[in-house]
């Protein structure tokens, strides 16, 4: 009792209650502990989301050129017409199929990483997968610019060997490629964590209930690793269906996606009402896709 | 000293386990891991049906030579036989084997029922035969209508049985345990240890038990086989291996034993054989007597654990049935003279192992 009671004497009454308060109390110590983050969380993410909701029931005078602070679904009415959802419909559809190429591309690549390699070679992987993070997102664009575009590394290679060059600058399979290419580290990273998290003693129970490696990759290692499968395909998927600088840069005439049309009409246009709306569309995607995902079990393994 | 060899013949006949057709054979087996030996050159023998336990200090090589057996590991050298047949080149999925692994490695994807029927639906069995023998494998191990619980929603003695059912589904010729009950705590331990041998028996599986737990192998096993660095160092009966340790590293994994030199012979006592007795009292019958003092006095709930330094020579652990209450009647306090004594033909000559690790056997005498 009393060598237990030493160390509390020490301290001065009132931080001796204020901690006894906090021990009996964990609802408090909870809120005392959560408001700061949660504070700043909703003034600066919340609130503009917030704002850019509203605005975009809000239009723009077309001659004054001035925000008329009037309540109208104009904007979403536009956005239902068959220009717009060809967009949305073009910008969805890469972005699936981007996110479909890096899972595809990303399990088996991961799977060597977390159950194959030996540790350096595991190092050395990792570092190739993570090494084009530190080059601009940009010049990495660029650089397919070179590949691509028509007198470029691709044609000339194809060219010569003979098969035809097959210029895919400017086109949509161009708008995947580099998508592909430069979303895949963030498949790869939590394809492998999850994939690294999975015991041996799994696969070898597997085996051992007589399953060959085939079917122990279907029924054990794919359904273990969907939530980090899921977690990169939030970000292949998310990350395309944003995107405005690869659109633009490498894109053709027919090839606008969503994000560049918000950023035409925040900066040439000048329809912020518009831009807010149409911005609406890829978080309504994104919920739906995250229920769906939720709803096939993707998180139950989590 | 008594004529082990003809003893231990006998008990092997008495309980007349099938050689002619072993379950198991394993020839000149070795495996190592970089510069470690795990295994170092093993043969066995595990007949059809038997209740077979391979013992040792974590690191004698018994899990690995198991996971030879499972076929997770490669051999650098031997063989391994099932039911006569080689199947050293095999994959795990092609052997009639199953293991209960030590994490139990349950799916956590699948229900309890799904994990069950793994072993099935992989051979193609039917659905409705598939379901009903995995309904019955549940309830053998007595978990009956929790197939539709997660393993996270199990305790860890019921998620050990799942696991147990998993593998006794399957009806494999020969079930592999490594250390199956580790996890669990004592009373549990204790009681799964009678519904493994109830099983055991009900299925009619030859059984291969790793465990570094003594007990365990002593009360469960028809034959235990001692692992000490890589080797076996003893094959046996329960009776065996605790009666006629044939190392000094046998003898001092298998409970506590005590190791003497008279007449520039060694051997061994088992502790509960020596009886301590007042300083100068005659010893009954034809016991050998000699004096010493109380050095060490432990009180262990039924007996009361006393070490005695002779004066002849060497110390000796006694186990003291504690008939009375042992504040009631007081055992030889420390320093206290006494005599003990003991039969001669319970004690039991023994060589030096070759490979024995004094510091080893020491400390497993210290836990025990």
């Amino acid at each position: 009792m009393a060598e237990s009671a030493r160390p509390r004497a020490r301290q001065s009454d009132g931080v001796a209650r204020i901690n006894a308060a906090l021990w009996k109390r964990a609802w408090l110590r909870a809120t005392l502990t959560l408001t700061p983050p949660l504070a700043w969380f909703l003034v600066i993410y919340v609130a503009s989301l917030v704002v850019m909701l509203v605005t975009a029931f809000w239009t723009v005078n077309p001659l004054a050129n001035t925000l008329e602070h009037s309540w109208t679904l104009a904007n979403f009415r536009t956005i239902f017409t068959s220009t717009y959802l060809t967009i949305i419909g073009r910008t969805v559809v890469i972005a699936a199929l981007v996110t479909i190429t890096d899972a595809v591309i990303a399990f088996p690549f991961a799977f060597f990483m977390a159950r194959v390699a030996g540790p350096r070679s595991r190092r050395i992987l990792f570092s190739a997968v993570l090494l084009p993070l530190w080059a601009s997102y940009l010049a990495r664009v660029y650089a397919w610019i070179a590949i691509l575009q028509k007198g470029g590394v691709l044609n000339w290679t194809l060219g010569h060997i003979g098969l035809g060059a097959p210029n895919l600058g400017y086109t949509n399979v161009a708008i995947w490629l580099v998508f592909s290419y430069i979303w895949l580290p963030f498949m790869i990273v939590p394809v492998y964590s999850a994939l690294e998290r999975i015991p041996d003693s799994y696969l070898e129970a597997s085996a051992d209930l007589g399953a060959r490696n085939w079917r122990t990759t279907l029924r054990i290692v794919l359904p273990l690793a969907l939530p980090g499968v899921v977690a990169g395909s939030i970000f292949t998927f998310s990350l395309t269906l944003g995107d405005f600088i690869t659109p633009i840069l490498i894109g053709g005439a027919s090839s606008n996606f969503v994000g560049n049309v918000i950023y035409s009409n925040i900066g040439t246009a000048g329809n912020l009402p518009f831009a807010a709306a149409l911005a609406v569309v890829p978080i309504v995607i994104m919920s739906i896709y995250l229920l769906g995902a939720r709803a096939l079990g993707a998180f139950e393994a989590l | 000293m008594a004529t082990t060899d003809t003893v231990t013949a006998e008990t092997r006949v008495a309980l007349s386990p099938n050689f002619r057709n072993p379950a198991v054979r394993v020839r000149g087996i070795e495996k190592r891991y970089g510069s470690v030996q795990a295994v170092a050159g093993v043969d066995l023998e595990v007949a059809d049906g038997e209740f077979f336990t391979m013992l040792g200090p974590s690191g004698s090589g018994k899990t690995t030579l198991l996971r030879l057996i499972a076929g997770f590991e490669r051999p650098d050298a031997g063989t391994v036989e099932l039911a006569g047949v080689d199947v050293t080149r095999l994959p795990p999925y092609a052997r009639d084997v199953n293991t209960v692994f030590q994490d139990y490695a349950l799916f956590p994807h699948m229900s309890v029922q799904e994990n069950v029927e793994y072993g099935l639906r992989v051979r193609r069995v039917p659905k409705s035969a598939r379901v009903e023998r995995a309904r019955a494998a549940l309830e053998m191990v007595r978990l009956g209508g929790l197939g539709d619980r997660r393993p996270v929603q199990l305790s860890g003695g019921q998620r050990q049985r799942v696991a147990l059912a998993r593998s006794i589904v399957n009806e494999p010729s020969v079930l592999l345990l490594d250390e199956p009950l580790g996890a669990l705590d004592l009373k549990l331990r204790q009681e799964m240890q009678g519904e493994l041998k109830r099983i055991q028996r009900e299925v009619g599986i030859t059984f291969i038990y790793v465990t570094h737990d003594q007990e365990e192998a002593l009360t469960m096993s028809d034959r235990i086989a001692v692992f000490n660095q890589g080797r076996i160092e003893q094959v046996g009966t329960a009776v065996d291996v605790y009666e006629r340790p044939s190392t000094e590293f046998a003898a001092g994994f298998v409970g506590t034993s005590n190791f003497l030199v008279r007449d520039g012979q060694r051997f061994t006592v088992r502790p509960e054989k020596i009886q301590v007795l007042s300083p100068g009292a005659e010893a009954p019958g034809q016991l050998h007597a000699e004096e010493g003092a109380v050095v060490d006095l432990v009180y262990l709930g039924a007996a009361t654990r006393m070490t005695v330094a002779l004066d002849t020579g060497g110390q000796v652990v006694a186990l003291r049935q504690n008939l009375e209450a042992a504040d009631i009647a007081p055992p030889f306090p420390p320093g206290a003279r006494v005599r003990v004594a003991w039969d001669w033909a319970q004690a039991h000559e023994i060589e030096t192992s070759p490979v024995a690790d004094r510091s080893n056997t020491s400390t497993r005498r210290a836990e025990v």
